[in-house]
Parts: C-alpha cells; structure tokens; sequence
C-alpha cells in the first residue's frame, strides 16, 4: 500500500531567504494587533467584567427588540441581549444570550435583578426557559482577570527557565517572543473579531503557549542537534536543514490536532465556540511562530557554536551521536 | 537489538487492563450509577428488595468508581461564597460585656459607676465615672484575656486592651483574630456540608478557597435560589428575655437591650435582652411538625444544660414573655404559662410545610457563626448540560475518527498500532479521573479532544524519525530502535513544557480552567505512554513474528 505523504520525503526549502521580512511582518501584525486592543478593547464576559448573563430557551422565535423593551423598562443599566444560532439546535430551540452589567458598588449578586428580568421576560415570551444563570460580583471579576494574566506571565516564564536550562538563553529568548507573539496575535484577533473573552478563552491561551512551544521545540531540538552534526555550516543552513528535517513532522501533527479541533468546532456546540476558536487559530500562528518568528529570532542573535566541550549535557549527546554508525550520514 | 525485557511487558500490559478496568464502569455510566447510589442508600438506612436490585445491576467486585460529571455536563448549581468573618468579632465582644461588667463592679470604689457606649463593630466600649482608676480598671479587665489557642499565636493572649479618656476599649488581638476566622471558616463549611447533605444530593463540592472563601457546587440542584436557601441563611436561635414591645423601630432599648423586628407582624418590634437565655448551640434534635391547630411547625429538644437553663428561666419568668429569635428576627413571643422541664419545645410562626422542613434542617444542622455574602452565582440547567454531552460525544467520536483514519492512511500498519495506542490512551484517561474522582467539564472534554490531536504528535516524532533513519541505518530493527531513541529527547522536552503549563493552569485556575488542566495533563502523562511504550510493544511483538527486511512506513 501506498501510504500518503503530505511532504515529500527531502525538502529544501530556503525558509530564511527573507527571515527579516518576516520577523517585520511579524512586527507589524502584532502592532495592528496592539492597535485593535487598544481601539476596540476586549469583549470581556462576565468572569471578568461582573454582572449577569441568561440563556434563554424558547419554542417561539427570538425577538431581540421585544427582549429588550421588557428588559429596558426595568431600569437596571446596560444590558446586551443576543440570539445565539447553532447549528445543533432543534427546531423548536430558539436560544437568546441576555447580558447585564454589573450594579455599581454591588459586591454580591442581587437574586431581585435576575428574578425580576425573568419575570420580563416571560410576559414576552411565556414559554421561555432558564437554561442557564450565572452572575459574578464585580470583587471576584477583578482578581479573576488578574489571576488570569499572572497565569499566562507565569507560564511563559516558566517555560523561558526550563529552555535556558535544557538549550542556550538564545533559545529561550527565541521560544519565549514566539509565544508572547501568539499570545499578542490571539488576543488582537479576539479584540478585532470581538469574541466573547472569558476565562475558558485563557485556558486556550495558555494551550496556545503549550503548543506553539511543542512545536518551538521540536524545532530546536533538532537544531541542537545538527549544530553538533555540522559543525562548520552556517548557522543559517543549519537552521534551514532542522526545519527541513522536521517539516513533515510538523505538517502531520499539526493537521492531526486540526482535525480533531475542527470537529469540535462544528459539533461541539456553540458554548465552547469561543474556546475552540482559540485553539484553532493558536495551532495555525504557533505553527508560523516557530518557524519564522523563534528560528528567525535565534538566526538573528546568533548561537554559541561548540557544543562539545563546556556543556556536559550537550557532550554527552555528541558522544551518543558519534557511537551511531549512521552520524552524519543521512545529508 | 530490538527487544524489551518480559517484566517490562507484563508491566505494560497490567498499566493498560488496570486502566482500562478502571475507564469501564463509565461505559454503562447510568447503570453504574444507580448501582452506587443503591448501595449508598443500603449503608444508611438499611436493605430493601428493591435496593438490592437496583445494587444488584453491577458486579460488588468490578471497580465502580465513575468520573464525575462537571456542573456544565450534569446541570446544578455553584455559589462562591465569602463569609463575614468578622460577625464573629462582634459576637464575642456581646458575649464579654457581662464578665467585664461583673469584673469592674467588684472594684466600683475605684472606677466608679460603669456604662457600656455604643462603638464600631468588633470592639467593646466601656466609660468609667473614674478616670483615676483607669490603670486599675484596665488590669481588671486585661485579667479576663485568655491565652490563644493556635499554633501561630502561641504566646500570645486573646484580647487588645487600651484606655482612651475615660473609655476602655477592647478589641480581639491579632493573633485571636486570626484563629478566630480559622475557626469561624472550619465551622461554616462544616456546617454548609451538613446542610446540604441533610438535603441528600449526590456529589456535592465544599471547599474552601483563599482565606475566607467556600465554593459550593451541588448537581442536580434547580437553581443557586434553591441552593442558597439551604445554606444561606446563619439560623442563629436564641430564645432571648423580652423587655417590651413597641412600635417604634428606633426605640431607646438602653445598654445591654436591643430592638429586634418581628418576623410576621409588620411594625411591630421588641425590645430584647442581648444576651439569650439559651441559644440553638444547645440543640440536639429539630423536627417539622404541627401545633395544635394543624399549622406547620417546628419542634426542638435541648441537650441537658440547655434543657436545665430553659426549665430554670421558665420556672423563675411564669407569667412574662420570652422571645424566639432567628437571625434577628422574633419569629414569636409567647407568654411563659408553665415551668418547661424536660427541653423540648415547639415554635409556632407563619409557616408555609416548605419552611417549617427548612427551618428543622438549619436548626439541625447548626448555626453558621457568620453570615454570608454571594460572589459568584450560577445556575446550568439539566437540559444545557446533556446538549453539551451530547455535542461533546459527538465531537470526540468525529475527531476520533478523523485521526485514526488520517494516521492509518499515513504510517500503514505502523499508524494501526499508533491508533491502537490512542484508543488505550483515552481508555487511560478515564480510568484515572475516575480513580482519582476527578471531575469532567465541557473544557475537559475540549483537553481530551486536544490531546487526541497532540498524542499522535509523539508517534508521528518516533515514525518520522524511523523513516528517516531507515534511509542510512542498518536494516530495519536498527532503524526503529534508533528512532524511539532519537525522538524521545523532543519527546520528553515537548510534553515537559506542556505540562509546565497544565501544572500552572491546575495551581491558578478555577472551575472550568482547572477542568481542563486536569484532563490536559493526565493526557499527556498516558500519551507519553501509550505512544512510547506501548506502540514500541505492539511494534517489538510485530517484527519478532514476522521478521521483515523492509520497513514499509
């Protein structure tokens, strides 16, 4: 049988032909990124802003305007009221997303706020269901979202220490602005495609850190590697000739996740949409990050060329290369 | 050569049957379930036909531990609750005004008359007519502080004991407080477990968060309504001497009184005694019942110093009215008619059978020593929740099927062993969340469907590296040892930094995070596994049989 092949079996791509076109790319992305969550800023669910959200149910069409007249009339400041399509809904399930911004200096939920909507809403709709109710006092919200980002900062920093310890600080420094351009790059996405950003969506975050890195370093192992391996080319080949190597694993791992993403995507339902949304376009900017913004990085600072004789690690992995009969001889 | 020793396979295969022995009983999850709950129902109340069928549907010695459903799957409710630690601050100050006061009445020559001032909560203020003899009064006072009882405090006394003027100001130490609140967060999660056991749902999540947080999750409930009419209120009971009884809410009660609102009477308030005669502490038994006119209510038994204190107030006060009190309110005031001896009682009020149930449950239960604020509410219905299940189940089986249709039109055989892996890997992963009773929520299944994809990342290393290597290696046993030996350090160092980030996602996060860090890092544990040991198993067992000259891979 002939199996299928996604890359060919010896690639030579010169990925590092305009390695600074790319890292400027990169820089410009991640500046209009910055610019849009500057501009349009986040569309914080309640998690991290405070206040209420209903999901309703209901055999009877949504009517968005009739929602929010009964809701207005109430007098209980901003809310946002938006149907919600699926489709693995029924044809009798109509679901609508009732938001209500936190009440000033409320440090607790007011059970009167929710009951009272639900009773405007039923007057619109009197077959209406709850299916769900969640409220947070805007005292939790805050230190959520400050949890949340020490998590992501925790993370990369974590993962900055454990690559300088296995690798060489200019690894670390290539892996680590990789991941901070996913993070940078998913957020801006979220700002400017204006998805609801709730603490589901800082666990794909920091999915997204987790696997552009497996990827980074995937990557760079490699690089190691054939940096023991070829000892006198350029760093820029070796670079080329890692990514080379690695291509086809690359491609594989990264469709396979994508496959299982994009039917969690379509069937998943739309409660977890946002989350998975995430993680998609985490696998695609990971996949490009390692390649054109971490190798390019570690292109641009240069690497310490001998590996054999300081670093005991890295002796001892020369040494296991030299005992196979194969070292070297597989360009 | 290729080889791996026999211990190591029967290592593997057992690491495989215990999990997969462990994943089975959720296969038939609704069966396994009412299993367990009948059996529960036997240990507390005894046997009955039907029981022992119900428990009879799953084998005694099969595992049958089940994962447990998440509030987003099942449906339920979740509060966050912060307690008011410092209520207890206030109510220890009322309880040391009568020993304050009898200590400085015995040096009266000295400090002269004393009154008790009204002060900000959790202090007591007390004027003496003697300045002069504040040093002798602070001494008197100081005298009553007990030594703490904690192990951070040690040494340290109870109470904060300084003069201003002519006032005495006492206040808890730092280090009472601090055990103080220590103590105040044991009791009320103790408390708020026994509430809502009394209430009998399955598998309900209590814990404590932070310094003075409890997050409450119960399945199956309604509604965080419902939820937090069970735990919410404190029911403090305290059977309280009734001065009089007025109209006016902001009545002069005088030191020692206070005014408390009637529960059913509207503008009508009595002026009470502070300090209760007996409080509910000293109940031992509470039942929903009905008073002689078939209305609901409440009957109560003391333990024997209640009961004792109870019978010598009503003997000594025939005649005049004592008041119930619940969480300041008088629920009533009745007159004393006779001397109650034996301590029980029977609380009459307005009573719908809902509450009257409700009220037996808390005074059961116990007072919480502090009142409760809500953070964090939510309520998931059931319907929500299965259409989740549902849309997960489907999810998985269609990512499922993908990556094992992808891997074996990929890597051939070699891709039929990494699928064989993958199915033991999610069969791995159930097994241990239910051993370890961990629980699934929407964004655990979302980590399950993650690690499908990224498991096959460390077999597609191995597989990439043996194709590779079966270009300039020796023949092909050759080139598959080299190739698990070759991709295990991107391996190890891929699956390391992803457990970096599920270890800090577990630590921080909360709720649906922690869901998924959980299932993200159990994941990658089995998949490292699986897809090193256990395809490298599949492999060796393959090529001793057959013996192949080529790779095809």
């Amino acid at each position: 049988m002939r199996h299928l092949r996604l890359v060919k079996d010896e690639t030579s791509f010169d990925f590092f032909k305009h390695w600074k076109l790319w890292l400027g790319i990169s820089g410009v992305m991640l500046m209009l990124a910055m610019v849009s969550f500057g501009v349009r800023g986040l569309n914080y669910g309640i998690d991290f802003m405070g206040g209420t959200t209903i999901r309703t149910e209901s055999a009877q069409p949504v009517d968005v305007g009739a929602y929010r007249q009964a809701i207005d009339a109430l007098g209980i400041g901003d809310s946002t009221i938006s149907e919600v399509f699926d489709p693995s809904f029924g044809p009798e399930q109509n679901v609508a997303m009732v938001r209500i911004q936190a009440q000033d200096d409320e440090e607790a939920v007011t059970p009167e706020t929710i009951a009272a909507v639900e009773a405007a809403l039923q007057q619109v709709a009197p077959d209406i269901r709850f299916v769900s109710v969640e409220s947070v006092g805007p005292k939790v919200s805050g230190e959520l979202i400050q949890t949340a980002f020490l998590a992501v900062a925790l993370a990369i920093g974590a993962v900055l220490v454990y690559i300088w310890l296995r690798f060489e600080w200019q690894f670390a420094a290539g892996a680590v602005l990789a991941l901070v351009h996913d993070v940078l790059l998913t957020i801006g996405v979220f700002s400017e495609v204006g998805i609801r950003f709730d603490l589901s969506i800082i666990a794909a975050l920091l999915t997204i850190v987790g696997y552009s890195l497996n990827d980074t370093v995937v990557v760079f192992d490699r690089v190691r590697e054939n940096l023991i391996k070829y000892k006198k080319r350029p760093l820029k080949e070796v670079l080329n000739i890692s990514i080379n190597e690695t291509l086809s694993r690359t491609i594989m791992t990264s469709l396979t996740t994508l496959l299982a993403l994009f039917a969690l995507f379509a069937l998943g339902g739309d409660v977890i949409r946002g989350f998975v949304f995430a993680m998609i376009w985490g696998v695609f900017v990971g996949t490009y990050s390692s390649i054109f913004v971490a190798s390019a990085l570690l292109l641009w600072l240069g690497v310490k060329r001998d590996w054999s004789k300081p670093d005991a690690e890295a002796e001892a992995n020369g040494k296991s290369k030299s005992k196979g009969p194969s070292a070297g001889a597989s360009v | 050569m290729l080889q791996i020793d026999t211990w190591k396979r029967v290592l593997i295969w057992a690491l495989v049957v215990a999990g997969l022995v462990l994943a089975a009983p959720n296969l038939f999850y609704s069966r396994v379930e009412s299993h367990n709950d009948a059996v529960k129902a036997i240990e507390k109340s005894g046997s009955t036909a039907e029981l022992e069928a119900q428990a009879g549907q799953w084998p005694e010695w099969l595992p049958s531990d089940l994962v447990n459903l998440g509030l987003d799957l099942r449906g339920g409710a979740h509060l966050l609750a912060e307690v008011r630690v410092a209520d207890v601050y206030q109510s220890r100050m009322e309880a040391l005004w009568p020993d304050v006061r009898d200590a400085l009445r015995g040096a009266r020559d000295e400090v002269g008359t004393i009154r008790l001032q009204s002060s900000e909560p959790g202090t007591l203020r007390v004027r003496i007519s003697k300045p002069d003899g504040m040093a002798r009064a602070l001494e008197l006072v100081r005298a009553l502080a007990q030594p703490v009882v904690s192990l951070t405090g040690a040494g340290a006394t109870d109470l904060e004991v300084s003069g201003e003027g002519s006032d005495i100001v006492v206040q808890l130490s730092e280090a009472e407080r601090q055990a103080t609140d220590e103590r105040t967060m044991r009791q009320s999660l103790e408390i708020i477990r026994r509430r809502i056991d009394e209430v009998g749902t399955r598998e309900p999540t209590i814990q404590r968060q932070g310094s003075d947080r409890i997050l409450i999750q119960v399945p199956g409930i309604g509604s965080a309504t419902e939820l937090k009419d069970i735990i919410g209120t404190t029911a403090q009971l305290t059977f309280q001497p009734v001065v009089s009884r007025t109209t006016n809410p902001n009545e002069n009660a005088g030191s020692g009184n206070e005014v408390l609102p009637s529960l059913d009477e509207d503008g009508v308030y009595y002026v009470l005694e502070q300090a209760p005669v007996v409080t509910g502490e000293e109940l031992v038994d509470s039942q929903p019942s009905f008073d002689q006119n078939g209305r609901p209510a409440v009957t109560f038994r003391f333990n024997p110093s209640g009961a004792r204190k109870f019978g010598d107030y009503t003997a000594e006060n025939i005649g005049s009215p004592f008041a119930i009190v619940l969480d300041d309110e008088v629920i009533s005031a009745p007159v004393i008619q006779s001397h109650i001896a034996g301590g029980s009682g029977i609380i009459t009020g307005n009573f719908s059978v809902e509450e009257s149930t409700n009220l037996a449950v808390l005074l059961r239960a116990g007072a919480l020593p502090a009142g409760l604020d809500f953070l964090e509410e939510r309520t998931i219905g059931p319907e929500l929740g299965q259409d989740s299940i549902d849309a997960g189940k489907l999810a998985t089986g269609v990512a499922f099927a993908a990556v094992l249709i992808f891997m074996a039109l990929t890597y051939g055989l070699f891709g039929l062993f990494a699928n064989v892996a993958l199915i033991l890997n999610i069969g791995l992963i159930m097994g241990i969340l239910s051993a370890i009773g961990a629980t699934l929520t929407l964004p655990g299944i979302a980590g399950i469907v993650l690690t499908v994809g990224m498991a096959v990342d460390a077999n597609v290393l191995i597989f990439e590296r043996i194709r590779e290597e079966l270009k300039s290696a020796r023949g092909p046993a050759r080139a598959i040892e080299l190739g698990y030996e070759r991709a295990l350090s991107a391996i190890i160092d891929a699956n390391l930094t992803t457990i970096i980030t599920a270890v800090i996602l577990y630590v921080i996060g909360s709720g649906p995070v922690r869901g998924f860090a959980i299932t993200l890092g159990l994941g990658i544990v089995t998949s490292v596994f699986t897809a090193i040991w256990v395809t490298r198993l599949l492999i060796v067992i393959w090529f001793e049989r057959r013996r192949p000259r080529t790779l095809e891979i």
